[in-house]
């Protein structure tokens, strides 16, 4: 049994069918990638597996347990971990509490702790910092571990991402376009942030990715998405040079009104 | 270019200034207060006589210099009759206020400053509930002293203590968490009425509420449990409210959250059992200065506590990206729910006490009027800040004293102080600045 298994997802939004019948198995330690053209549906599949929408039919088995129906906080504390396009990191809150807060349910102070500042709420909010800091550091943003994230430059704001999904010691990370906007240099950092993690955790990894270098030099397996359709999978290899791949990306087809 | 020429002076002084009070701690303007107030109680009325004033300034001399405005302008206006010789009280009120506060404020808590630090630090090495209890001891001796001159300002700083935690505690919803709720008065008037139902209901007669249940004299002691009773009676309210409105977000909370307003408002109205829009009255005089004080505090603390936690700071999570904080396991519903009944828990308490204060209750008090001074108060203070919601609360309930005798000017001049603070510091004058319990009751180092 896989570690993260699909089967026959679908999803409608209204009428549109934005991702049909997807099937996906991870292992623990696997690296997948995600291609596909802009509104193929790929992060879509992201928020149906991690409980943002819920799919319209078909199953999602994590861990040897159903995700269908259960919400975003829940499968995240069950090692589910993501990341997203856009970052969505949080405006008014420092580097740190940041990291934090993925800790969020692993806090057992309750209401009393939170209210009365218990010796119990102490103690736990004093490991999480210790347990965050050894996060920053291991993503080397330590140094701006009291900074407001908005502050940050850009490639740091993306490490601390990693770091924040990173500490909720996850399974299966979902990591959506990690390197979207960032310079070549950037990209090989992260491709190597990416690895790292990988190796120290034996982390199983699924990967939504535009560039090809970052799919080539990360993923063992790639499935190509197009119109919610997984249309070819197989190595990075074989998918890229798949005609109908290039037909998608590059638009054999023109138009016809 | 040639602007910042024209401002180094001026920018000059205020550095010195700065530079001056930097090295003092909290507990050396405690001192200096002190030294203030017990300066005013000795030689206040003398010195008001000299200055040809007719009686001690109540508030720092601002209310009798408005009044003085005020006189100019019913003059202007209207054409009343004015006594230009009342002119001289502005500057006298003026000199009296340097002479009472400013000068041995400056002086003695900056004489305080050195042996404050050593004091501080040294209580550094217990628990923190010892340098704490000690500076709120002192604090409480401060006001204690300050309102024993005239009732007026007795019940003034009741109310601005009061309105200290009704404001933090809607900052917590508005601020912390981000929306905009409209129904904090209506939760103020639950636990105002509350309180008084089990207060005026159990230890006395009243014509409303029926003969007392109990009769001894040491009753007062169960004013906790009436406080707490009305707190828990809003939350009750607040969950009527966040069950519908917490589906739907921004505008959407804002209108059901008015509309539960004005439901609870016309139900005292019309329950006659309560005495309908007349009210309840006769509270016990349980809400002494100490009693206010010590709940206030309290209040202050566990919100403090609260969000400053990571459960507290999981709604300004919610707040900046709600979908971000559910995939990092924040469970958003459990969280605004605890804050939205949390609120309403201490705008209840703020309600009891309020009623107790003015020892009546009715439900014209909780109009939109209240809701407009609230908000004033949280937005004019910062949002998302104990300091912000202690300074908004302070100012706008000491500036709506003061500005009294301008009448219905008043009601121009406030606003357009808002306006103001909404154009430069759209966040409100202290936003968004975590409140250190630890560094506030500690030394300053000055290097």
């Amino acid at each position: 049994m896989p570690l993260l298994h699909v089967t026959d997802m679908s999803h409608n939004f209204g009428g549109l069918q934005a991702v049909a019948d997807y099937n996906l198995s991870l292992d623990a330690g696997q690296i997948t990638g995600l291609i596909g053209p802009n509104g193929a549906g790929k992060t879509t599949i992201f928020n149906l597996i991690t409980g943002i929408h819920r799919p319209t039919q078909g199953s999602v088995i994590f861990d040897g347990r159903q995700l269908v129906g259960m919400k975003p906080n829940e499968t995240a504390a069950m090692g589910l971990a993501r990341t997203f396009q856009e970052m969505k990191l949080w405006r008014h809150m420092t580097v740190l509490d940041h990291i934090k807060m993925a800790r969020y349910s692993k806090l057992s102070y309750g209401l009393m702790g939170a209210f009365l500042d218990t010796p119990r709420r102490r103690r736990e909010e004093r490991d999480a910092t210790d347990l965050a800091m050894d996060y920053l550091r291991m993503f080397a943003v330590d140094q701006f571990a009291d900074q407001l994230v908005v502050n940050l430059p850009y490639g740091a704001q993306r490490r601390v991402e990693m770091a924040r999904a990173m500490v909720i010691q996850p399974k299966v990370l979902l990591l959506d376009e990690p390197t979207v906007g960032m310079t070549p240099d950037e990209m090989m950092a992260m491709i190597e942030v990416v690895r790292q993690a990988h190796e120290r955790f034996n982390l199983a990894i699924f990967l939504i990715e535009h560039r090809l270098k970052v799919v080539h030099e990360l993923c063992q397996h790639v499935q190509a998405l197009v119109f919610g359709q997984v249309l070819v999978e197989g190595t990075p290899k074989e998918v890229q040079n798949h005609p109908k791949v290039i037909e998608a990306y590059i638009g054999e087809q023109e138009v016809e009104f | 270019m040639d602007e910042s020429h024209y401002f180094m002076p001026a920018a000059g002084v205020i550095e010195r200034v700065g530079q001056y009070f930097k090295p003092i701690p909290l507990l050396g303007y405690l001192v200096g207060f002190l030294a203030c107030v017990l300066w005013e109680l000795w030689i206040g009325d003398w010195l008001a006589g000299l200055l040809g004033l007719p009686k001690m300034p109540v508030l720092f001399g601002i209310l009798t210099t408005f009044k003085v405005i005020a006189g100019i302008f019913n003059f202007l206006i209207s054409g009343e009759a004015f006594a230009w010789a009342s002119l001289v009280q502005i500057p006298a009120a003026l000199a009296y206020s340097c002479i009472i506060y400013l000068l041995p404020l400056t002086v003695v808590s900056r004489i305080a400053a050195q042996p404050a630090n050593r004091l501080a630090r040294y209580l550094q090495r217990y628990p923190l509930l010892v340098t704490a209890l000690l500076q709120l001891s002192l604090m409480y001796a401060v006001l204690h002293v300050w309102a024993s001159v005239s009732d007026y300002r007795l019940i003034t700083l009741k109310l601005t203590l009061v309105a200290v935690l009704f404001t933090l505690s809607l900052n917590i919803i508005n601020g912390y968490m981000g929306e905009f709720s409209c129904s904090h008065p209506g939760f103020m008037a639950i636990g105002a009425y509350m309180t008084s139902l089990f207060t005026v209901g159990l230890f006395t007669s009243d014509k409303v509420l029926g003969e007392a249940v109990f009769a001894f004299s040491t009753a007062y002691l169960s004013f906790p449990l009436a406080l707490i009773f009305g707190g828990l009676m809003a939350s009750v309210g607040a969950l009527i409210v966040a069950i519908p409105s917490f589906k739907t977000r921004g505008d959407y909370l804002a209108i059901i959250s008015l509309a539960f307003l004005f439901i609870v408002k016309s139900f005292f109205e019309n329950i006659q059992a309560l005495g309908g829009s007349r009210g309840i009255s006769g509270q016990p005089d349980w809400a002494t200065l100490p009693v206010i004080f010590i709940t206030v505090a309290f209040g202050v603390w566990t919100i403090n506590n609260f969000v400053t936690s990571t459960m507290g700071k999981a709604l300004n999570a919610v707040r900046d990206d709600e979908v971000a904080a559910e995939a990092m396991t924040v469970n958003t519903r459990k969280t605004k729910m605890t804050a939205f009944l949390f609120g309403a828990f201490w705008a209840g308490v703020a309600g009891g006490l309020l009623a107790h204060v003015l020892r009546y209750v009715n439900p014209a008090m909780f109009s939109v009027q209240k809701l407009a001074e609230v908000l004033a108060m949280v937005y004019f203070g910062g949002l998302n800040s104990v300091y912000g919601s202690i300074v908004g609360a302070v100012s706008i309930s000491l500036l709506g004293e003061a500005l009294r005798p301008l009448e219905i000017l008043k009601w121009i001049v406030i606003p357009l102080l808002l306006i103001l603070v909404m154009i430069y510091r759209p966040t409100g004058l202290i936003a968004f600045k975590e409140f250190d319990i630890r560094q506030v009751f500690g030394p300053k180092e000055v290097d």
